[in-house]
């Protein structure tokens, strides 16, 4: 692929990456992190790096930015930024050209901040290292940078800690920390993947924004094909550590060429706006029946007069049929997470009912509703925290049917079975879970999840922290059991795409109230609630095609 | 649906990050090859010499190192050092050992307990901790061992009351972060009573801190024991313990030293092996050290 790009530096080139290698230390999976890419960001041109976990594309943005770890090493290739060759310069030489040539936004604005500076402190720290400015200059600019970014209120904006602003206003300072010293190129390292969509609709908006005012040239990382179609000029996919196709983002788009991204343009969940076909199922009446659930948080002390009371879940209702999936979106905060949490009984409600198969379970107590448990059981969301890292597949699979009584024997056989209905190997029941992937992580917690039999699945943003090939496998995966054993499904997500793939009807939260609850055509292509509405414009990459953002300069 | 398998070959044991790391780790190698080389001479020792720890030879008072068969010489009564030394250090090191598991079991128990229920129960356990903690230990240990009949038990067990504080708030600490987890969740999703949940899906994930702090505490109650039975409350003569050798030394530091220096240096290697050993398994265990 490499091949057909020229070796020439030109001035409308920024950044130029050649047959640029680096190597792994031994022992690791494989012996090179990326091996000879060869790209180039255009001047005023956004370009999106794209690839699943352990594509190496973050190691490319790390190298480019001379922020490795010393056990891994560049072993070939060069690196051109703005005409100057990097790879090799001395650490001096590369700290002056960090934050002033080329700056970086990283995904997780919250450790990337620290937390006891101030916002204007740490932006006023950025130009001190460059010795830049006096005080009052620098103190000026930074103001300048707030207002710049969109922070309301730069004046208080300067003297507030991190831990005190939303996501989405944290992602904006270190936006505006990354243009403290007016770089030629920004690198942003998946900036909104821990964002709401909203959030992230907004941030894309203002990277996009400030490129063209500034004619700055971005290196935009993501998994996101949904991100690419929103702001990419020309896109890189990478696989393995290799580049795997280039080119437009119109061009990779529309027709990609090589089948990894296909594939990868394929797994991409679309909003079908298309209502599931509903399974046959001898209807009796509802599994799942939610009337007026309340939870309320309070924290601090009534005696010191300083109590915070936040109302997660108001007044919330809802039916669920067997053999349906309910799904529950909306944006951190909602009150999402919490109601799953109140449907299985992790909570304690504060208030309404939960009628289990005609029972309210919700007055009783953990001993009385242990029995009932088998019957409602939870998906989570994090492959890697869900599972006990010292406990063999075997024993996380049978550990609960045996603390209820079935033998180990036969606990055993039901594993092997799940374990073969879930798509994995039935050798897998001796290994840890750390010699597993994350997707087959999520496999395992579905089998766990299944080994009773339930009549109903919580799932919590079970496939959110899986690359987007990866979900719509443990999609298929659910469908498919849901077909078998005419499990109900409650489907918590923050990603409506994903939602709308699963849903027999969806639920919309905001404030911990449901604000619309219907079939996926009603919500995606007819929405009813000013919110539902925002939701929906604001998810990357599904604009009709008439309003899609045109390229700033489509290169031939 | 394809069948995904997993093609990695599980590792044995001493194939493991953590072994590996640890066998990297100079000093903690050197700590468990003198702990090792000190703990089978100290069990064999005395079968291969010639003299009884008690036998008292008048005519081979004070004699210095290499004197005949008396190796390291002998005490002021003629009873040869070398096997007083290994007597001793039986002593010595069976009193460490048991102190230490008494003290882990106790602080594992508190820890776990306090960590994983939380609040008025966790409030209780740890604000006893801090009780014990704020009581000075070496004042304690003089006061109980001078007011209970100094049995080698009665040490180890007083010994162990002052130590099992640090592994109750390391393993406290562990387990109130570690319940946050999505799996101890999934445990409870699938009914597990929470005494299973607190013994047998959280505890083996504290495994590691937990041998740290104990490795830690062996040495501490060696050096304790050292130091109770030199002041003259802890082991009583005739029984021989590293700390009461040092007591009877400390008249004859001029005109025979090797009294002292011979038991001092058994006390200096065993701790120190122990530190070194704790330290190596501290950096094996932790996992944020990974690519350092």
């Amino acid at each position: 692929m490499s091949a057909n790009i020229h070796a020439v530096v030109s001035d409308d080139v920024a950044l130029s990456v050649r047959g640029l290698t680096v190597s792994l230390p031994t022992g690791m999976e494989r012996s090179h992190a990326v091996k000879d890419i060869s790209f180039d960001l255009k001047r005023g041109q956004i370009l999106c790096v794209i690839g699943e976990s352990g594509s190496g594309k973050s190691v490319t943005a790390n190298t480019i930015m001379g922020l490795l770890p010393k056990m891994i090493a560049v072993t070939g290739g060069s690196i051109t930024l703005d005409g100057r060759e990097i790879v090799g310069i001395g650490p001096e030489e590369l700290r002056s050209l960090r934050g002033r040539v080329v700056s970086m936004i990283f995904q997780d604005p919250l450790s990337a901040l620290n937390p006891l500076m101030t916002v204007g402190a740490q932006i006023d720290e950025a130009m001190q290292a460059h010795g830049i400015g006096t005080p009052t200059s620098r103190r000026e600019r930074a103001l300048e940078l707030l207002t710049e970014v969109g922070l309301p209120e730069p004046e208080v904006m300067y003297h507030q800690y991190p831990f005190r602003l939303s996501g989405g206003q944290r992602q904006r300072v270190m936006i505006a920390m990354a243009l403290a010293l007016e770089p030629s190129i920004l690198i942003a390292d998946e900036p909104t993947t821990a964002l709401d969509v909203t959030t992230q609709a907004q941030i894309l908006e203002l990277i996009r924004d400030i490129q063209r005012r500034k004619n700055m040239s971005v290196m935009f990382i993501t998994h996101d094909f949904g991100v690419v179609a929103e702001i990419a000029d020309s896109v890189v996919v990478m696989e393995k550590g290799h580049v795997v196709e280039q080119g437009s983002a119109q061009d990779v788009l529309k027709t990609p060429k090589h089948p990894y991204t296909k594939r990868l343009i394929a797994a991409v969940p679309h909003l079908t706006g298309k209502d599931r076909v509903p399974l046959q199922t001898i209807s009796t009446g509802p599994v799942l029946k939610v009337e007026n659930l309340v939870k309320t948080y309070r924290s601090g002390s009534k005696l010191f007069g300083k109590q915070r009371v936040v109302q997660a879940v108001r007044e919330v209702s809802f039916e669920l049929a067997p053999g349906r999936t309910l799904g529950v979106v909306g944006e951190s905060g909602s009150g999402k997470s919490s109601l799953g949490r109140l449907l299985t009984k992790l909570m304690v409600s504060d208030g309404g009912r939960i009628l289990f198969e005609d029972r309210d379970v919700a007055p009783l107590s953990e001993a009385e509703f242990r029995p009932t448990r088998q019957r409602i059981q939870m998906i989570f969301q994090d492959p890697f925290a869900s599972l006990n890292p010292r406990a063999t597949i075997g024993r996380i699979l049978t550990v609960g049917p045996i603390a209820h009584g079935m033998a180990p024997a036969v606990a055993r056989e039901e594993a092997r079975a799940m374990l073969d209905l879930v798509g994995l190997d039935a050798g897998a029941i001796g290994r840890y879970p750390h010699e597993f992937s994350g997707g087959q992580r999520q496999r395992i917690g579905i089998a766990r999840a299944l080994m009773f039999k339930p009549k109903l699945l919580v799932a919590d943003e079970a496939v959110s922290a899986l690359d987007v090939s990866i979900q719509a496998q443990i999609l298929q995966l659910l469908d498919k059991i849901q077909r078998e054993t005419g499990v109900s499904m409650v489907f918590i997500t923050h990603d409506l795409r994903v939602a709308s793939q699963i849903c027999d009807e969806i639920a919309v939260m905001q404030h911990g109230r449901i604000v619309e609850m219907g079939p996926p055509s009603q919500i995606f292509l007819n929405p009813q609630a000013a919110y539902t509405r925002e939701l929906v414009a604001a998810i990357p990459g599904e604009r009709p095609t008439g309003m899609a953002p045109v390229a700033v300069a489509a290169e031939p | 649906m394809t069948t995904l398998t997993v093609n990695q070959a599980p590792l044995s044991w001493w194939q493991s990050r953590v072994m590996r790391r640890f066998m990297s780790h100079r000093l903690a190698l050197l700590g468990l090859v003198m702990i090792s080389t000190l703990t089978l001479i100290c069990i064999v020792g005395p079968w291969l010499l010639p003299y009884d720890s008690l036998y008292i030879d008048l005519r081979a008072r004070f004699a210095p190192p290499m004197t005949g068969e008396h190796y390291l010489g002998t005490d002021p009564l003629g009873r040869d050092i070398a096997a007083r030394l290994f007597m001793a250090g039986r002593i010595s090191l069976l009193v460490g050992f048991i102190a230490m598991i008494l003290a882990t079991l106790v602080g594992t128990l508190v820890g776990v307990i306090a960590g994983y229920r939380g609040g008025w129960i966790s409030a209780v356990l740890m604000r006893t901790v801090d009780g014990f903690l704020s009581y000075p230990s070496i004042f304690l240990l003089l006061a109980l061992s001078a007011a209970l009949k100094p049995s080698p038990m009665m040490i180890t067990v007083i010994i162990a009351i002052t130590g099992w504080m640090e592994v109750a708030r390391i393993v406290e600490a562990e387990v109130r972060s570690l319940k946050e987890r999505e799996f101890v969740l999934a445990g409870r999703m699938l009914g597990l009573s929470r005494a299973h949940i607190m013994f047998r899906e959280i505890l083996p994930n504290v495994t590691g801190p937990i041998i740290v702090a104990a490795t830690l505490t062996v040495a501490r109650a060696i050096l304790l024991e050292a130091y109770v039975s030199f002041l003259g409350f802890g082991i009583q003569p005739p029984l021989p313990s590293w700390g009461n050798m040092l007591n009877g030394a400390q008249q004859y530091l001029a005109t025979a030293p090797w009294l002292a220096i011979i038991p001092g240096i058994a006390i200096t290697v065993a701790v120190s092996s122990f530190n070194f050993i704790g330290d190596g398994l501290r950096d094996a265990l932790d996992v944020r050290n990974d690519g350092g």
